[in-house]
C-alpha cells in the first residue's frame, strides 16, 4: 500500500508541457529525492500532489484519496521553498493557528518549536526572522500531527550545515514512524546519504526512479582509479597501467564497473612501486547529468 | 467552526498589531466628537430630542466613513498573501477558502464593530449630557449600529472579492478607491443628474427608487432617516426616495453583506497560488 501514487501525470501550461506522464509513487517511511533542473517541473508536480493546481490527465492518490480534498489535505504535510508567514505573529501565534487549522492542541505550540531549535526566537515576532529561522517555523508546522505524508520543496535551503544535519535528523524519526516523505533538493551530496529513493524529472518527464545504487549500476559511468607512485616511478607505473600521468607522482586510470578489480590487481602486482591507490566511484553530480541529459524526444 | 476561529483569532491580532484597530477606533471617535460639537448649536423649533439629531448626523458620516474603513481593512486580504507567498501553504491545510474568508471576515467586522461602537458612544455621551431627553434617541442610536455593521459587512466583502481579482496589493487599493468613488460619491451625483433631467418622469417615478436600493450606501442612509424623526434635519438623496418604504431598504442591506461574500468566494476560488 503506497501513501503517494501518482500515475501517467501530465500537465500542459499554455502549451507548454510542464510534465509528461509522471508516474511515481512513495511508500510509508520511504524518502525519496525529487533531482531536476529549475523549470523541469519538480514544484508543478509537488503542487498538483498538494491540489493546489489540477493535472490534465492521469491519477493522483495520498492515501485514497484524492488531491485537494479534505482527507488529502489532513494527511499531508507541506513546507513551501522560502516559506513565509505573517510579519506581525509571533512564531508561537502562527503555529497555534496551524495547530488549530489542524484540529490539533495550540498549547503544541511551544513544543513543536522547541523540537526545531527555536524555543525562544518563539516570542518574536516572525518579521524580525532570519530566513534559516523562518525555514525552522516551515519545518515545524509541517511536524503538526503526524502527517502521513510530508511534500518538501528546497527544506534545507538556508539553512546552516548543522542545522541541515539536524533537519535530516527529524526526517529520520518522521520516516521511521511511518509518514513517506517527497523532497526536492538541489543539494545532491546531502541527499545522497539521507534518502531511499532518487527521482529524477528533466524537462517534464520521470528519467530515473531508483535506488542511488540501482542508478549508478544502470548508468554504468567510469569509475576513476587515482595511483599514486613512488617519486622516481610514476613514468613506469603509467606505461605499465596503460594510464595517463598527471603529475609527478599521480596517475590516473578510468575503467568500467566490472573491470574494477581486474585493475586493482594489475596495481597490486607493482607491488613498492605503488604507495597508494584511491577508488573514485561516480559522483551523484555525474549520475544526475547523465540521467537528466536523457530526454526521450 | 473551529477553524474560522483559528483564522479570525490571527487576523484580529494582525489588524491589533498594525494598528488597525486604534486607528478605525480614534478615526471614529474623532469625527463622532466634532459631529457632537457642531450639533450642540441651540436646535430651534426641530422638537427631535438631542440624540436623534446626533444620530442623523451620524448616518451621513457613517455613509462615507464605515465604507471606507472597511475597505481600507480588507482591501489586501487576498491579495497581501499572495504578494507575501503565505498563500500556497494555507491552502494545503485542511481548510476550505470559504472558512478561510470568514475567518477574515469575521475579524475585521469585529474591529470595524469596536471602531463603530466606540464612536458613536462618544457621540451618545455627549448627547446625554446636553439634553436629558436624548434617551429617546437609544433605538435609533441601536439601529444605526448594527446597520453600519451591515454597511461595513457589505464593502468588506466587496473588498476581498476585488483583493481576489486584482492579486497585487496595489492594484487591489486602486480598485478599492474606485470602487468607494463609485458607490458613494458618483453613484448618488448620477441620480441626482437623472432626477434634474428628467423633471419627474418616469426615471424618477419607476426607475429611481430601485437604484436606490440597489445601493447599499443609499439603502443604508434611506433606513436610517426614514425611522428616524430627524428626517427634515438631513435633506439630499433620501428626501427624494421617501416613497420607497423601509421595509425594502432594510432587505436591500441584508441582501448586499451576503451577495458580496459570495461574490468573494467565488473570486477567491479563482485564484491560484
Amino acid at each position: 500500500m503506497q501513501t503517494l501514487t501518482l500515475s501517467q501525470v501530465t500537465k500542459t501550461f499554455e502549451g507548454n508541457a510542464a510534465l509528461s506522464s509522471v508516474s511515481l509513487a512513495v511508500a510509508p517511511g520511504e524518502r525519496v529525492a525529487l533531482l531536476g533542473h529549475n523549470g523541469a517541473g519538480k514544484s508543478t508536480l509537488m503542487k498538483i500532489v498538494l491540489g493546489l493546481i489540477p493535472a490534465d490527465r492521469g491519477e493522483i492518490h495520498i492515501v485514497e484519496a484524492r488531491p485537494g480534498s479534505h482527507a488529502a489535505r489532513a494527511a499531508t504535510a507541506y513546507l513551501p521553498e522560502n516559506v513565509a508567514f505573517h510579519p506581525a505573529l509571533t512564531g508561537v501565534e502562527q503555529l497555534r493557528c496551524y495547530l488549530r487549522l489542524r484540529g490539533e492542541d495550540p498549547a503544541d505550540a511551544e513544543g513543536l518549536l522547541d523540537r526545531v531549535g527555536l524555543g525562544e526566537a518563539g516570542r518574536r515576532r516572525i518579521g524580525t526572522y532570519s530566513k534559516g529561522m523562518r525555514q525552522r517555523v516551515g519545518l515545524a508546522q509541517a511536524l503538526i500531527g503526524r502527517p502521513r505524508l510530508l511534500v518538501l520543496d528546497e527544506p534545507t535551503s538556508g539553512l546552516d550545515p548543522v542545522s541541515r544535519r539536524e533537519f535530516y535528523a527529524l526526517l529520520d524519526e518522521l520516516a521511521q514512524t511511518g509518514a513517506a516523505i517527497l523532497l526536492s533538493s538541489h543539494a545532491l551530496t546531502e541527499v545522497e546519504a539521507r534518502t531511499d529513493r532518487i527521482a529524477i524529472l528533466s524537462r517534464g518527464h520521470l528519467v530515473a526512479d531508483d535506488t542511488l545504487t540501482n542508478l549508478r549500476r544502470v548508468a554504468a559511468l567510469p569509475i576513476h582509479l587515482q595511483v599514486s607512485a613512488r617519486p622516481d616511478a610514476a613514468d613506469e607505473v603509467a606505461r605499465r597501467l596503460a594510464g595517463e600521468r598527471h603529475n609527478g607522482t599521480r596517475v590516473d586510470l578510468v575503467c568500467d564497473h566490472d573491470q574494477k578489480l581486474a585493475r586493482l590487481g594489475q596495481i597490486a602486482e607493482l607491488g613498492t612501486l605503488v604507495e597508494d591507490v584511491h577508488v573514485i566511484p561516480p559522483s551523484l553530480e555525474d549520475i544526475y547529468a547523465h540521467f537528466s541529459g536523457r530526454v526521450p524526444s | 467552526m473551529n477553524r474560522v476561529a483559528a483564522i479570525a483569532g490571527s487576523e484580529f491580532r494582525i489588524a491589533l498589531r498594525n494598528r488597525w484597530v486604534a486607528i478605525a477606533v480614534v478615526m471614529m471617535a474623532l469625527f463622532a466628537l466634532v459631529l457632537s460639537a457642531a450639533g450642540s448649536a441651540p436646535t430651534g423649533q426641530l422638537g427631535a430630542d438631542k440624540l436623534s439629531v446626533t444620530v442623523a448626523s451620524l448616518t451621513s458620516l457613517a455613509v462615507y466613513l464605515v465604507p471606507l474603513m472597511a475597505l481600507l481593512m480588507a482591501f489586501d486580504a487576498v491579495a497581501g498573501e499572495v504578494e507575501r507567498g503565505t498563500l500556497p501553504l494555507v491552502l494545503t491545510y485542511p481548510v476550505s477558502r470559504p472558512e478561510i474568508l470568514a475567518g477574515k471576515f469575521a475579524a475585521h467586522l469585529a474591529t470595524l464593530a469596536i471602531a463603530v461602537g466606540a464612536g458613536y458612544a462618544i457621540a451618545a455621551a455627549a448627547a446625554m449630557w446636553m439634553d436629558p431627553r436624548a434617551s429617546e434617541g437609544f433605538p435609533a442610536l441601536a439601529r444605526l449600529f448594527w446597520t453600519s455593521l451591515l454597511l461595513g459587512a457589505t464593502f468588506l466583502g466587496l473588498a476581498y472579492a476585488i483583493s481576489a481579482v486584482a492579486r497585487r496589493p496595489g492594484a487591489a487599493a486602486g480598485l478599492a478607491i474606485g470602487l468607494w468613488l463609485v458607490f458613494i460619491v458618483l453613484y448618488d451625483l448620477g441620480l441626482l443628474a437623472g432626477v434634474v433631467a428628467d423633471g419627474g418622469g418616469a426615471f424618477t417615478t419607476a426607475v429611481f427608487p430601485w437604484l436606490i436600493l440597489a445601493n447599499p450606501a443609499d439603502a443604508f442612509r434611506l433606513y436610517n432617516l426614514a425611522a428616524s424623526e430627524a428626517t427634515a434635519a438631513a435633506a439630499g438623496i433620501a428626501g427624494a426616495a421617501n416613497t420607497i418604504p423601509p421595509a425594502q431598504a432594510l432587505a436591500s442591506l441584508l441582501f448586499w453583506p451576503a451577495a458580496a461574500f459570495l461574490a468573494a468566494v467565488a473570486a477567491f476560488r479563482k485564484v491560484t497560488p
